[in-house]
């Protein structure tokens, strides 16, 4: 080929590529900055993993906001409910389980007008909310079951959430075993702190006497023994910044796939 | 030929008339720049997909029909393979180390890129011209005596002569459209179908499937199909000639040999 023409097509070549190059960053930093904006972009987003991480919260956040999980009749629910294994339980645990958990106490603190300490009677003295649906674990197993709670909703509402909030932490009395959602997730109507399983007590094996129940995201993040919850506007303030302990062990704090 | 040229045509009016007397298969490669480009993102993201799609399945290797299942359900089949979870009754007195966080994380990232890749492929697919020229039957491979020849063909591995290095026989086309219009939108498919959030929002993803395990199952089935053709695809180009396909595929040009002869 002669080097004359390969030049010339080479210069059209640099001009479109670097209008189309300039473009493309132009597009990217409004992206972000609107992505930013909007809560869009998940804790995890750093790392050579952060561009598929925030495509996919990003994209579900815009699609599935108000969207509600799927409910299934009772005749669907498994039998017998399969129970993952579980830590040891600690002696602190085993105190309050003796006591019947009459000294269980869910406090909440953080952006509240009300920071409170409510016991497991309180929380069943709101009105509860029953739901039939699917718990999916990343590895890839299921089961459905019925679940009664009280939405976490109510429990902010009880607490007075002020408007700069953006998280809602939660803690498992599990050593190290903390995670969070987005205002949208806690503001969900299918959001439950569960105390009621297939028509009984939570059990231990289930996370009982309370469990974390979001049915839009898979299992890991419906975290069991739940004994505190913080509002915050900055998950950077926790743990290692990645917004819950899973990330810390490579797994994606966002889980809604 | 004619019609190589005729494409070449084009482009060779835009060169300065001191330098037209140039072949124009010096301008006109056998796969453009944007088709390799598309192919080699493809292949990468495919590697990654197998590979932690295959790590993910180590953790539960038993799939299920249906909405449900789990360690005290019947499985419709399990993988006779070790696991990577304890719980698992996989029959071997070991477990494998849990790969999955960044096996999911790599997975996901990588659906992302070949689906967004994909799109803008098939989208210049249509605009192109390059599906009508290169991808549909020719009209004389429509004919059953062109058909049994070329089955006959396969059938004997004959080997393609030099001018079939610059297009696609039936069979060929037949497979292309086959992945890029069947086996991708299925895998996509049956894989936003396993997210608890996106059917939130389109439950008939995945009810339409017969359920979450269902689903699970059939992405299985569909990459192990995805799988085959890789195989025989990557099978295929040793047959036809390693060395000029690969160089058709990254530089273009199927090399000096069969070059325009």
């Amino acid at each position: 080929m002669s080097d004359l023409s390969s030049r010339k097509l080479s210069r059209r070549k640099l001009i479109s590529t670097g209008l189309a190059a300039t473009a493309g960053a132009v597009g990217l930093g409004v992206a972000a900055h609107l992505a930013q904006k909007y809560g869009l972009v998940p804790p995890d987003h750093r790392g050579i993993y952060g561009l598929g991480e925030t495509l996919t919260y990003a994209s579900q956040r815009l699609l599935t906001r108000h969207s509600l999980a799927r409910e299934f009749s009772s005749s669907q629910i498994s039998k017998p409910p399969f129970a993952n294994q579980i830590e040891p339980l600690t002696d602190e645990f085993k105190r309050l389980q003796a006591g019947g958990f009459a000294e269980w106490r869910l406090s909440v603190n953080g952006m509240v007008a009300r920071p409170s300490s409510l016991s497991l009677d309180q929380l069943k003295s709101y009105p509860s909310h029953t739901q039939i649906t699917m718990l999916q674990c990343e590895e890839g197993w299921s089961y459905i079951a019925e679940w009664v709670g009280v939405p976490l909703s109510r429990v902010l509402d009880v607490v007075g959430v002020l408007p700069q909030a953006r998280y809602v932490v939660y803690f498992s009395m599990e050593p190290d075993t903390w995670d969070s959602i987005d205002m949208a997730d806690a503001l969900h109507p299918q959001t439950l702190l569960t105390y009621g399983m297939n028509g009984d007590q939570l059990p231990v094996g289930h996370g009982g006497p309370l469990r974390m129940r979001l049915p839009r995201q898979l299992g890991y993040k419906n975290v069991k023994f739940i004994t505190h919850l913080t509002v915050t506007d900055d998950l950077k303030k926790f743990g290692k910044g990645l917004g819950a302990a899973a990330p810390e062990f490579g797994y994606a704090w966002y889980a809604g796939i | 030929m004619a019609e190589l040229e005729s494409v070449g045509a084009p482009l060779a009016t835009s060169i300065p008339a001191s330098v037209s007397s140039v072949p124009a298969t010096t301008v006109t490669p056998r796969h453009s720049l944007f088709v390799r480009v598309t192919h080699w993102i493809t292949t990468l993201c495919f590697f990654a997909l197998l590979v932690t799609g295959a790590e993910l399945i180590i953790s539960h290797p038993r799939f299920y029909w249906g909405e449900t299942g789990n360690h005290l359900t019947t499985p419709l089949f399990k993988l006779h393979i070790p696991s990577s979870r304890s719980l698992v009754p996989s029959g071997y007195s070991y477990v494998l180390p849990d790969q999955n966080g960044w096996s999911r994380y790599l997975h996901f990232q990588s659906a992302w890129i070949v689906v967004l890749t994909g799109l803008l492929y098939v989208i210049s697919l249509f605009f192109s011209g390059h599906l009508r020229k290169n991808l549909f039957p020719r009209r004389a491979d429509l004919s059953w005596r062109a058909f049994s020849s070329s089955i006959a063909d396969h059938l004997r591995f004959k080997r393609p002569n030099a001018a079939e290095a610059w297009s696609y026989n039936l069979f060929q086309r037949l497979a292309y459209l086959f992945v890029i219009f069947v086996l991708f939108p299925l895998v996509i498919w049956t894989g936003l179908a396993m997210s608890p959030a996106f059917v939130s929002a389109f439950p008939l993803t995945v009810t339409s499937l017969g359920g979450q395990q269902s689903a699970r199952t059939l992405h299985f089935f569909v990459s192990l199909a995805l799988l085959l053709f890789l195989l025989v695809h990557v099978a295929m180009v040793f047959f036809a000639g390693f060395t000029s396909r690969m160089r058709a595929m990254i530089t273009g040009r199927p090399g000096t040999s069969t070059e325009r002869t």
